[in-house]
């Protein structure tokens, strides 16, 4: 039955393929010929000139990167208005500066532009430019606490890579090493232990998100942040989805490593905000904060360890879940340090998320799989305890470090 | 997002508290040159590109800290430097009674003009500037102001002076008149003194600050006051006394770009930061006469200040002696004026600074120049 009515598809498929190629080309050509012609009878008749009632243009203006250094302020301006625009004069702190753009001249929607001023700024103060277009309409930008704005040296990378490996990838490593201990666990422990990882990693989707909607936030409009954060959480969770699944439903060291990327994806995120915390002058990053981070990561380990608790993988495996995990943590600080533009940020985070999501189902389905029980596994009391514990205790250990 | 600031922008006391011990510490240290680098306040000399253009003499002064570029007077029809000597004393005649009847014409109209480099406002003009043509006239005589209304919006003119409740420019009077219409003021001048006109339909904020007031000056006549002729005669337009004065007009006012109730500029006659970079100049042995009124709206004050020397100010200039003397600031409401007289005859000639003393209407375009010059050339 099914074979016939495939034979049927393909022959009646058959039928327009073998018409002329010609045809099929017209009918693709004149659809956009018709648009062509609308846009040009738009451009060169401007039928829409009576709903120019003389109002000045839409303007918008985003400050996406802030530098800090020796000659002043450097200051990385996106365009978003309806019309080209032009920044005619910029205050600092209520008072006009020259200052130099490049490129020089108005800036067209989207494009960006270095606005460079010789500002004297005052190491902790807060600041705050003010551009004015030449219509009059202004635009300001906080600068909260003025720092220098790190710049790329082996030191300071050395520096953020330590501390990157504090938050990232030393508690996913002491996770990992519950892993001797927990191997001895039955089906009970099992149940509770991956249940757990599908509580910290809700916890982790909810948290990322979050970030992912505040980068966007401020990014410019015309990357429309809420909307791409949404579907990018959602590409990257078929698409993770339908990469896991070519060889059956992922279990085992396949699960730990998606746990591990989707994870590593977050500590990017984590490494961005502490990175971008640097770059805005938040040097009172205290030791109790580090402590918190790693207590807060140290459950990603277990859950990291949890699917391959029954398989034997070699040593180098767990090295390698560990970097996985952790080691983005350490690249997200040296991008957030060095001023990057939140639509960036906001895009990894969303990924990260969409990742995130793909292991809560796949663990999900790996519980309801192994215990053969379906969905009626999942309100079993060791996987309802769990969830509970996992999302306790990140929401717990998150107290240490949110402020 | 995490906070890492372990402090609100507006609670600063907290930060330097603990600093991260694992790795962050490196980072402060460098972070730590940064202030002590630059030269500080209004001597910064920083060249912004970088290819050491010749210092022009307000840079010397102001450095970086000024706006960019300069404004278009042809494309705005007015200049500055003009706006400060240009008087209009209107056309003179004589009534059949033997009265001098002088007559002035002034149209409202709108426009946009360049009131800082590169800037545009959408204004409202009397006779296609801001500020509005500085009317002079004589004590005693009689005065016919034909005003039409060529712009979008109803005005009128209310001038500050005695007159008739009918011919005041307020809302319910004549004088306030719609689009198209046109309407002749008509009263006596009078008292003498440094006055001011401006529109006064409602709402008079926005009417205010669209653009809409110039000065209005009425000269003593010296047959009017014996006792004090000299004075009167050399605060006279016209007479031999009055030329050896150097007048200057000048209007303190500020544009709300935004439209949000703060000004983004201030200035003097209009253009952010003009006299700075074209100073007005001063023969050295010639006195000056500064006929001075604040119009600025949504900051209760405005004020005057001159650099290295002192001057005698006459309070709305309704009085032959100086009602404050040997002052180097003033302070105006809105609507307040004055007139200021002092001399740089003892001075070495050079570039001598005057703006508001509230600095941050200084930085952002109410500051100037006098150029004082041995000779006249």
């Amino acid at each position: 039955m099914n074979e016939h009515l495939a034979t049927r598809g393909v022959e009646a498929d058959a039928v327009p393929v073998s018409a002329p190629r010609g045809l099929v080309l017209l009918w693709v050509l004149v659809p956009l010929a018709v648009l062509a012609a609308a846009i040009w009878w738009l451009i060169s008749a401007n039928p829409l000139a009576r709903f120019d009632n003389g109002a000045p243009p839409v303007e918008n203006l985003t400050v996406e990167r802030t530098v800090l250094d020796q000659s002043g302020l450097r200051l990385l301006v996106r365009a978003g208005g309806s019309e080209p625009m032009t920044i005619a004069q910029v205050q600092v702190d209520a008072g006009y500066w020259e200052f130099t753009q490049t490129p020089a001249g108005s800036i067209a929607r989207g494009d960006t532009a270095w606005v460079s001023i010789p500002f004297p700024w005052v190491l902790g103060e807060a600041h705050l430019v003010n551009f004015v277009t030449n219509t009059g309409a202004t635009f300001e930008h906080a600068i909260p606490v003025a720092v220098a704005t790190p710049v790329a040296t082996s030191g300071n990378l050395v520096s953020q890579a330590i501390l990157g490996a504090f938050v990232g990838i030393l508690p996913v490593a002491v996770g990992l090493m519950f892993y001797p201990a927990l191997r001895g666990a039955g089906p009970s422990l099992m149940d509770f232990l991956l249940a757990m990882t599908i509580g910290l990693l809700g916890f982790l989707v909810v948290d990322t998100l979050e970030d992912a909607f505040e980068f966007a936030g401020e990014a410019s409009a015309i990357f429309q942040g809420q909307a791409m954060v949404v579907l990018a959480a959602a590409a990257s969770f078929l698409l993770l989805t339908a990469i896991s699944r070519r060889q059956g439903r992922p279990s085992g060291l396949a699960l730990a490593t998606y746990i591990a990327f989707g994870i590593g994806l977050h500590n990017l995120g984590e490494g961005l905000a502490i990175g971008a915390a640097f770059a805005a002058g938040a040097a009172g990053l205290g030791t109790f904060l580090v402590i918190g981070f790693t207590l807060h990561n140290i459950t990603e380990g277990i859950g990291i360890a949890a699917p391959i608790l029954k398989v034997r993988p070699p040593l180098w495996t767990f090295a390698g879940l560990a970097l996985l995990a952790g080691g983005p943590a350490v690249v997200g600080m040296w991008i957030g340090s060095l001023a990057y533009a939140p639509q960036w940020s906001a895009l990894a985070l969303a990924i990260g998320a969409g990742a995130i999501l793909q292991v809560i189902v796949e663990v999900g389905a790996l519980l309801m799989r192994e215990r053969g029980g379906g969905s009626a596994t999942l309100w079993s009391p060791p996987v309802l305890a769990g969830v509970f514990v996992g999302v306790g205790f990140m929401y717990a250990t998150a107290m240490l470090v949110k402020i | 997002m995490r906070r890492w600031l372990p402090f609100d922008i507006g609670r600063r006391g907290f930060l330097g508290a603990g600093l991260l011990a694992a790795g962050g510490a490196a980072l402060s240290a460098r972070s730590a040159s940064g202030e002590t680098s630059h030269p500080a306040g209004h001597g910064l000399a920083m060249t912004v590109d970088g290819n050491a253009p010749p210092v022009l003499a307000h840079r010397a002064a102001h450095g970086a800290m000024i706006t960019v570029g300069d404004v278009d007077n042809a494309r705005n029809g007015f200049d500055p430097t003009a706006i400060l000597t240009d008087w209009d004393t209107g056309t003179l005649s004589t009534l059949p009674d033997g009265r001098r009847l002088r007559t002035f014409e002034v149209t409202a109209e709108d426009k946009e003009i360049e009131i800082a480099p590169g800037v545009f406002f959408p204004a409202w003009t009397y006779n296609g500037r801001v500020p509005g043509p500085s009317l002079r006239a004589m004590e005693g005589e009689r005065l016919r102001i034909v005003f039409r209304n060529d712009a979008s919006h109803p005005h009128s003119m209310h001038f500050h002076g005695i007159h008739s409740g009918r011919m005041d420019g307020v809302a319910g009077s004549p004088g306030l008149i719609g689009p198209g219409e046109e309407f002749t003021y008509e009263f006596d001048a009078k008292p003498f003194g440094c006055h001011l006109y401006h529109c006064h339909a409602l709402p008079l904020a926005r009417h205010m600050h669209k653009g809409m007031y110039g000065l209005f000056v009425i000269d003593p006549d010296p047959a009017r006051h014996p006792s004090l002729a000299d004075v009167a005669r050399s605060r006279l337009h016209g007479t031999l006394e009055n030329a050896q004065w150097q007048e200057l007009a000048m209007v303190m006012n500020a544009f709300d770009t935004t439209f949000d109730g703060e000004n983004e500029f201030y200035a003097c006659n209009t253009i952010a930061h003009v006299y700075a970079k074209t100073p007005i100049r001063i023969v050295k042995n010639r006195p000056v006469r500064i006929y001075l009124v604040n119009v600025t709206e949504f900051d209760p004050i405005n004020s005057f200040h001159l650099h290295a020397n002192f001057f005698d100010y006459y309070d709305q200039g309704t009085t032959l002696t100086p009602t404050l003397k040997t002052v180097d600031l003033i302070m105006q409401c809105q609507a307040q004026r004055g007139i200021l007289e002092f001399t740089f005859a003892e001075h070495e000639p050079g570039l001598y600074m005057f703006h508001a003393h509230q600095a941050e209407f200084t930085e952002l375009g109410w500051m100037g120049m006098f150029d004082v010059v041995e000779v006249e050339s």
